[in-house]
């Protein structure tokens, strides 16, 4: 088989179609993008030759449609078809339909898909192939010695449809919504359960299947995740013996051959780093998010080798034996999400997204540096309808040390405004002693609670005060009367100006002069002077605006510290968000309300959407009794599934949703009115 | 002591007044009026006034030197409320129940003249126990003015609102009565005419507060509260919303782009000297308060007759963008060519439509044989003809000195300039001190030789110390400050700023100059 690509659909969105359209424009090939209505003015969308609109937004009006995908490849003559990842690129379905209707599939064979699809029956596959698996339990046999379990997804993905179980009551529930989340994420509701390894680590080989045999190129570690998705990535995998990494490659290359295997492809294991023993998790007949490292330390293109399997041609220029790696690289994914309040998804205008010296966009490196693979641009919105992902950021050096280093001095000076991001904690996590020394696994994030972290308290304070100043000055800007005058100037001195800001849900007040208003004597009285015991003294040497944007240049002890403070406000035009970058990294700051109208006041006991969503099912009825903990009803919002329960025990009062109900974040979704054991009839 | 020690001195007493005036009624009853869940007056104002904006307190020293705290248990002063520019009030509950005295009386007086001058919105946050009855006599009569000012300012479409947080009663409750917009607190605010003891003894009827005057009962029921708040916060957030739905927004003009003086302000403190015997020049101060050089004002000061009346510095400049005409004191005495200059001065700034920045720093007019022989007087008169009839905003800055006639001529507080402000080194009296009591004791002198009695050296020298002492304390700021005489004492680094503040409220009214003044006796 052999037929050369002259124009290729990606059916796809974001950094992975742009990712694709890189590879091919330097292979010459002529590029198509499908969009939904809502990613029309993505970035991808304007690099790629053509676009075809796919009307809609939900991925099941759109990208997950195969006959609107195949129907854009047919208007717009392309030959061929690149499934990226997610969507439709482990339906096999969708495969055969590609190739059925005479057009290339960048893609392994359609019986590859379906044989790794099913994780029950891969794992059976694998077990026979002499590839190391962990057991399958009954749910209905499980017994207290076998806990912890895991739930799995037999069709699933990126940890939807997974649950840990701990205790046997919550087994059946936990299978109940894996299988109720797999149905609507997958179409498919079948589930499994086996043993969880604790402290395990997730450790991938990527292999590409050509007619001569099984390449394998090197491992991964991407152990760090958070709702068993994936957040930091590195290449190779760090600490592994010569001799394990010799056998986990080995199980790769057998479990591909098993199924001859054709094209990019990874083999995930469960890494028990304390019996240095490895089990099969999945195959994923598709290139990962992740392949950004392993391009880096082996110097390959895997898009190319994508082509090049699709075409017929051979990858590269030798024989499949072990590829050497060369030095060390690490890839952080930037989501529009807030890790302080559980991962919610953010949404709205990324006004400003900026990484100072990126060397490659969206191709391999060609030597050590750092490469931006970014889906979104600054003045993009970013929506609720599909992954969060806003880019990744990957940094290539000798030694993974070197490498940390530099993935971090990038994300501190990087420019994220406008969404919350889990930037900071992406630095903390570069930071953080276990990373550092590579003791890792799949629970490091939720154990060490890296999303509470933030600069140290004085950095804080100072960062603070440069907020509230930079928001004092961008407010006098937009004046129109007394703009000359001081901000917060007063003849008579009562009190300091105060500004009050909540910082990942605490509160941070600032209380703080302006230019000549009290310290008659004090040499910096013609500057904002901060009042605080933790930064005695520290005042703003120099200040000016521009736009939506203060620079703040603070100096506390005799050390000068520069601020960038941007301002996004909401549609009021007073309160909003204050995204402060220090030499330090950054800080997100949200404005408090000075009033609250009583009549916007929640009532006590109200459940609000924690972001927006559909509400799936509502479990109970007005006037129903409830216990604390018990389920109210489910939101599904970024193809996750969140149970809503009762804060407390209580009777239903409102109702206002219903199944079906598309909700907005903070809206109010039902009201438990607590009763109150002393007011219950003795 | 340099001159900058002696000012740095005598602003840590100023700040010791304002302290004073801020400790309102005291650490105890701050701490009970508190403890009721309630804000002092600046934290009401703090919260009414946009974020980050400026207050221009007015007054604060008021009462300084009688019986009654400084700052006459009410505060006063200029703020921003959603971009437009209010004259706000607000009783201090910690005095005496925010009850109003005499210098109360006259404090409000002067802040209503100002919103009048200026046209704006008058808000009232009102918490008052109602007058001071001690001293009654000198409250009563002239009080009613206070609810005929409200009135007439809603006549001429200034908006009017009461916030009121507590007591409003008797007197008091033709506060709200005479507003355009009320808003009362739930469960504080009280008006009524009459508590249920008077209602008690005047008809015998049994009543509580609530139904007398509670604030839902007058927001359901008298229709009195237009708002009902359900706290504080609630009261200011409605006087808030109330000022942006005033259609005042678009009044705010902006002023031309540009820069800040050409010398530092920090300088004044240095320039001014602490013995006012010696004089400084006025153009030193000019280029630390007013703009600097720009595309816009290419030059920062324009002079005017430099070469003629050599002692009174006239002429043209900008301040934060608005134009304006200085006259300012420069060798202290005021000669006939010096009153001439200013009256032409003032008259051109009228044919211009300029406002007029008057900084005293003068002895007086000239005197002796030759000056009076010269028509000092018929010049004099002129200037201060001028100054009384000139249509245009004046301000007034009393730098320094401000004796006799001069303190007319330089536009003085009898002379109605839109505001007037003193710095912590001004000294203001009919003459000197020393040359008071030198003419007393001149005539005393004269007195007994005509009589044929000896004259008592040693009392003389006693009467003198006396009289100078006093009148020396009597031309103080402060003392000053307390009668209402000015609007505030300032630092004097702070002098642009607050004529900032000034000139961007004038120019909520329009600028027109006269062309008529009285006979001009030549």
């Amino acid at each position: 088989m052999s037929s050369t690509i002259h124009r290729l659909l990606v059916a796809n969105r974001g950094e992975i179609a742009s990712r694709v359209f890189a590879t091919c424009r330097r292979l010459g090939i002529e590029t198509v993008a499908v969009h939904s209505d809502a990613d029309a003015g993505l970035p991808f969308v304007a690099e790629a030759d053509l676009a075809v609109r796919l009307p809609g937004n939900s991925p099941a009006e759109t990208y997950l449609r195969a006959d609107l995908v195949l129907d854009a490849a047919r208007r717009s003559g392309a030959d061929a078809i690149h499934p990226g990842y997610g969507f439709l690129s482990e339906n096999a379905g969708f495969a055969r339909a590609v190739l059925d209707a005479g057009l290339t599939w960048v893609g392994p064979a359609p019986a590859s898909i379906e044989q790794m699809g099913s994780k029950i029956a891969a794992k059976r596959l694998m077990a026979e192939a002499g590839v190391p698996c962990l057991d399958d339990l009954d749910p209905a046999t499980v017994t207290a010695e076998d806990l912890p379990v895991l739930v799995k997804a037999s069709a699933g993905g990126g940890g939807r449809g997974m649950r840990i179980v701990r205790d046997l009551e919550s087994l059946s529930t936990a299978v109940d919504s894996a299988r109720d989340e797999a149905a609507s994420a997958f179409g498919d509701g079948a589930v499994f359960v086996e043993p969880y390894v604790e402290r395990g680590r997730h450790v991938e080989v990527q292999v590409v299947g050509t007619p001569d045999g099984v390449l394998v190129l090197g491992d991964r570690d991407c152990s760090l995740q958070r709702r068993h998705q994936k957040v930091v990535e590195e290449a190779p995998a760090p600490g592994l013996r010569d001799e394990v990494r010799a056998a986990l490659h080995g199980a790769a290359r057998a479990a591909a051959a098993a199924i001859d295997y054709r094209g990019a492809g990874t083999v995930e294991f469960l890494y028990d780093a304390a019996t240095e023993r490895f089990y099969f998790l999945e195959m994923n007949t598709r290139l990962q998010v992740e392949h950004p490292v392993t391009e880096a330390v082996l110097g390959i293109d895997l898009v190319e080798a994508q082509i090049a399997v699709a075409e017929g041609r051979p990858v590269v220029e030798r024989d499949s034996s072990p590829v050497e790696t060369n030095g060390h690289a690490v890839e952080v994914r930037l989501y529009a999400e807030d890790p302080g309040l559980d991962y919610q998804p953010q949404s709205g205008r990324l006004d400003t997204f900026e990484v100072p010296d990126v060397d490659v966009r969206f191709g391999p490196l060609t030597a050590p540096g750092l490469r931006l693979d970014a889906g979104f641009g600054s003045g993009d919105e970013v929506g609720t309808h599909y992954d969060a992902m806003l880019a990744k950021l990957i940094s290539w050096a000798p030694t993974r040390e070197q490498a940390i280093r530099r993935l971090r001095g990038a994300l501190r000076r990087a420019r994220i405004h406008g969404v919350v991001t889990n930037r900071d904690q992406l630095l903390a996590v570069l930071e953080h002693p276990r990373f550092l020394t590579a003791d890792l696994d799949t629970g490091l994030l939720a154990d060490e609670d890296l999303a509470g972290t933030g600069p140290p308290a004085r950095d804080r304070t100072l960062a603070a005060f440069a907020a509230a100043v930079g928001r004092a000055e961008l407010t006098a800007a937009r004046r129109t009367t007394q703009r000359g005058i001081p901000v917060g100037w007063r003849n008579v001195v009562a009190a300091p100006t105060t500004t009050t800001f909540t910082c990942r849900g605490e509160e941070v007040r600032v209380a703080w002069y302006g230019p000549t208003t009290a310290g008659r004597d004090d040499p910096h009285r013609t500057h904002h002077r901060l009042v605080d015991e933790q930064a005695e003294g520290a005042y703003v040497v120099a200040v000016s605006t521009s736009g939506s944007e203060a620079r703040v240049v603070v100096e506390h002890d005799g050390v000068r510290v520069p601020h960038t403070v941007h301002e996004s406000l909401g549609p009021d035009g007073d309160t909003g968000r204050y995204d402060v970058e220090a030499p330090w990294g950054h800080l997100a700051l949200e404005t408090v309300p000075r009033f609250t109208d009583p009549a916007d006041q929640v009532a006590a006991g109200s459940l609000l959407a924690p972001m927006p969503g559909t509400v799936v099912r509502v479990a109970v009825e007005a006037g129903q009794q409830v216990r604390a903990g018990d389920p109210v009803l489910v939101l599904e919002a970024m193809k996750m599934q969140h149970t809503v329960s009762a804060p407390a025990d209580g009777v239903v009062g409102l109702l206002p949703v219903g199944a079906g109900q598309q909700v907005a974040a903070g809206e109010v979704l039902a009201v438990v009115e607590p009763t109150h054991p002393e007011k219950e009839p003795a | 002591m340099s001159n900058r020690e002696a000012m740095l001195t005598k602003l840590a007493e100023l700040d010791a007044e304002h302290a004073t005036a801020v400790a309102g009624g005291g650490e105890r009853s701050v701490a009970r009026h508190r403890a009721r869940g309630k804000l002092l007056p600046r934290e009401r104002i703090e919260l009414l006034v946009d974020e980050g904006s400026a207050f221009l307190e007015l007054s604060p020293l008021a009462g300084w030197g009688s019986d009654f705290t400084v700052g006459a248990s009410v505060v006063t002063g200029i703020g921003v409320v959603e971009g437009v520019p209010c004259l706000i009030t607000a009783h201090d509950p910690t005095v005496k129940g925010g009850a109003s005295n005499p210098w109360t009386v006259k404090k409000i007086f002067r802040a209503n003249q100002i919103a009048e001058e200026n046209d704006l919105p008058i808000i009232s946050l009102v918490e008052s126990g109602g007058a001071d009855l001690p001293t009654q006599k000198e409250i009563f009569i002239p009080g009613g003015r206070l609810f005929r000012d409200l009135t007439r300012a809603s006549a001429r479409k200034q908006p009017t609102i009461a916030l009121v947080f507590g007591n409003s009663t008797a007197g008091g409750a033709y506060v709200p009565g005479m507003s355009d917009y009320t808003v009362m607190v739930k469960e504080q605010a009280k008006v009524f005419l009459g508590g249920p003891p008077l209602v008690k003894m005047a008809t015998g009827e049994e009543a509580d507060d609530e139904s007398l005057g509670g604030a839902e009962m007058h927001a359901r029921t008298s229709g009195l509260a237009d708002y009902l708040a359900v706290d504080e916060h609630d009261a200011i957030r409605i006087g808030r919303r109330i000022v942006a739905r005033l259609n005042r927004s678009s009044r705010a003009a902006g002023a031309p782009a540009y820069a800040e003086p050409d010398a530092d302000p920090e300088g004044l403190l240095d320039l001014i000297p602490s013995d006012l015997k010696e004089p400084f020049d006025p153009r030193e101060v000019i280029a630390r308060i007013c703009d600097g050089v720009s595309p816009t004002n290419r030059v920062a000061f324009d002079e005017f007759k430099p070469l003629y009346g050599s002692s009174l510095v006239t002429g043209w400049a900008r301040l934060h963008g608005h134009p304006i005409g200085v006259l300012a004191n420069a060798q202290g005495v005021l000669f006939s060519e010096e009153a001439q200059k200013a009256t032409q001065f003032i008259q051109l700034a009228n044919q211009s439509d300029t406002p007029l920045l008057f900084l005293h720093n003068t002895t007086g007019y000239m005197v002796g044989r030759e000056y009076e022989q010269g028509g000092i007087i018929k010049h004099g008169s002129q200037m201060i003809n001028a100054v009384s009839n000139s249509k245009v905003p004046h301000l007034t800055v009393i730098m320094g000195a401000s004796y006799g006639a001069g303190n007319y001529g330089m536009n003085g507080r009898a002379y109605d300039p839109r505001f007037l402000f003193t710095w912590p080194s001004a000294k203001s009296a009919v003459m000197g001190p020393a040359q008071l009591a030198g003419v007393l004791s001149i005539v005393a002198r004269a007195a007994a030789e005509a009589k044929g009695q000896p004259f008592d050296e040693e009392g003389d020298a006693q009467m003198r110390a006396f009289i100078e002492a006093s009148v020396e304390e009597q031309s103080l700021p402060f003392f000053l400050s307390g009668m209402l005489y000015d609007d505030g004492v300032i630092d004097p680094r702070d002098t642009r700023t607050v004529l900032g503040i000034c000139l961007s409220v004038i120019a909520q009214t329009q600028v027109e100059g006269t062309d008529r003044f009285g006979v001009f006796r030549m």
